[in-house]
């Protein structure tokens, strides 16, 4: 069947005013061969087999791009958490390590490279404590090295010793990059239930049940569902869902195609097609805008949980049908510095940190891009983090907190970080204390579900 | 990729000789044009092309470069994309 010049056009409308782009095409690569007592040899063959991997990449989806005409963002890389890799290395700090996998990005041409990562969500190794100590001096001293903790699982429980260690891991963060804002923290996200294929970042990781090398693809469009959402007359909302399940169809059968093409050329697997609706600083492309499209006077108000909770199940419903191979996130994101409708709403004063925390039980990641004065103390950003994974672990569900706590800003102030990451405005917190039950430490136990076996 | 069909679209307000500087760019690098419709639209101009490469030396940067390049000549956009592109989101 002939193809419709409507369709055709539609398809062009997407692309060129509604911001429809492949995010990211992320290179899973497996470093677990790597692994050498001498932190020095360790280094040069990581940064050999990320590059003998990755030399093509950056070529291969450029041409991939003019040939289909559909933007491709970021080209990026994960890898095999380092803690594992770099668990056998006779080294104090990992710091070395960070620094190759910069180096390797760079070479390769690429956006950013993740996988400085540890999974201590039952306990702590001397490598994974080793990995997480080199933490914020490995992102102040890299440009594109991205990070990531899973400190709890629906089948372990949450791990309260890290979620401690990591509120004093985000606070040095920020401090070691306060005359950027504290943007080493952007770089930076712990996790609950950590998915082993996601190809967004900052918590892109190449997981240990994954194949050698490996394409997983990040597709967006809050514009596109914008528009299709704000082009419908007096709509219900099962007409609302109706129409977000079909654009989010055919935004995944995009990606589908690109990531497939990709594979095929660099010979690697093709891995998941991850929808989510990724908001960019653009006008429009914003996933604030959806929820009022639907009839919220302003992001963050009663309702809007609601929304989102109809948002999320309808792009996940059409991503289904549209690809086998859906996985990674594959739902709503809510960063909050990376979206202006979400700017505009903590602004105004309708979107607080309660409300998002709320949010993040019904959508795709969690606490994301989110400011908060500088001297919000290292047990409160735990607590936070604390209630985040509690939420994921009983919600059987990805959960995560990338929270910067801006140094030298208050309440009210903005922290503009650049580019992708945007500008964030700094939102205020409980000044209650939460020290004492995070100095308690020892792990929240499995939740009843986990007793599935 | 399922084959070598390209679709070629044209934007822009309408004027004298745009068909005419497509399609002689389009000779040039061996495209040929498989179906063509046009719609005129609030002045907007609109061409939507299916061509189809025969050569096997065809250079798609080369030929989407000079694409860029006439359209710019005559104000025109002119987008050239695999038809792939077009079926996977529409067809199933």
């Amino acid at each position: 069947m002939p193809i419709h010049p409507e369709e055709i056009l539609e398809t062009i409308k997407m692309v060129t005013n509604e911001h429809l782009d492949i995010r990211t095409v992320t290179m899973g690569i497996n470093l677990r061969g790597c692994s050498h007592p001498d932190i020095r040899v360790f280094n040069e063959q990581v940064h050999a087999h990320i590059l003998s991997r990755a030399e093509n990449l950056v070529r291969t989806t450029e041409a991939i791009q003019s040939l289909y005409g559909i933007p491709i963002i970021n080209k990026r890389i994960s890898v095999t958490p380092i803690a594992i890799v770099a668990e056998s290395c006779r080294a104090d700090d990992l710091v070395s390590v960070a620094e190759t996998l910069d180096r390797a990005a760079h070479d390769a041409g690429i956006d950013f490279i993740g996988g400085f990562s540890a999974l201590v969500q039952k306990g702590i190794t001397p490598g994974d404590l080793r990995l997480i100590n080199s933490i914020p001096l490995a992102m102040a001293n890299t440009k594109k090295v991205c990070s990531s903790v899973n400190v709890a699982t629906t089948k372990a429980g949450i791990n309260m010793d890290a979620v401690s260690l990591m509120g004093h891991i985000v606070k040095q963060t920020a401090d070691l990059t306060s005359e950027r804002g504290g943007i080493g923290c952007a770089k930076l996200v712990v996790f609950a239930n950590a998915p082993e294929d996601n190809p967004f970042m900052a918590g892109a990781f190449h997981g240990i049940g994954e194949p050698d090398c490996v394409i997983n693809v990040g597709v967006s469009g809050p514009g596109v569902v914008n528009a299709a959402v704000r082009s419908l007359q007096n709509p219900t909302l099962g007409d609302i869902a109706e129409c977000i399940k079909k654009t989010a169809f055919k935004i995944t059968r995009m990606g589908e195609m690109v990531g497939r093409e990709v594979a095929q050329r660099l010979g690697a697997q093709f891995g998941v097609l991850d929808l989510s609706l990724a908001p960019t600083p653009a006008v429009g492309d914003s996933v604030a805008a959806i929820l009022e499209a639907m009839g919220l006077e302003s992001c963050g108000t009663h309702g809007t949980t609601a929304a989102l909770a109809l948002l999320n199940d309808a792009v996940k419903k059409g991503g289904a049908m549209a690809s086998s191979s859906v996985g990674g996130l594959s739902g709503a994101f809510i960063p909050v510095s990376e979206d202006e409708g979400m700017i505009r709403a903590v602004q105004r004063g309708s979107l607080s940190l309660d409300k998002l925390e709320a949010m993040t039980c019904v959508c795709s990641v969690g606490l994301d891009m989110i400011a908060v004065p500088g001297d919000t103390s290292h047990a409160t950003i735990s607590a936070i983090i604390a209630d985040e994974m509690a939420i994921g672990m009983i919600n059987r569900k990805t959960t995560a907190v990338r929270i910067i706590p801006a140094p030298g800003k208050k309440v009210g102030d903005m922290v503009a970080f650049g580019g992708l990451l945007g500008t964030a405005p700094v939102m205020p917190v409980h000044n209650f204390s939460s020290e004492a039950f995070i100095a308690r430490g020892g792990r929240i136990p499995a939740p009843i579900q986990s007793l599935t076996n | 990729m399922s084959s070598s069909r390209f679709i070629i679209t044209v934007i822009g307000l309408d004027r004298v000789g745009i068909v005419a500087g497509i399609s002689r760019v389009m000779a040039e690098h061996s495209v040929n044009i498989a179906d063509i419709r046009q719609t005129i639209m609030k002045d907007l101009f609109t061409m939507i092309m299916q061509a189809e490469v025969k050569s096997a030396g065809f250079n798609l940067a080369a030929f989407q470069e000079a694409m860029a390049a006439v359209g710019k000549e005559l104000g025109v956009q002119v987008i050239v994309q695999h038809e792939d592109a077009f079926r996977f989101m529409h067809r199933i």
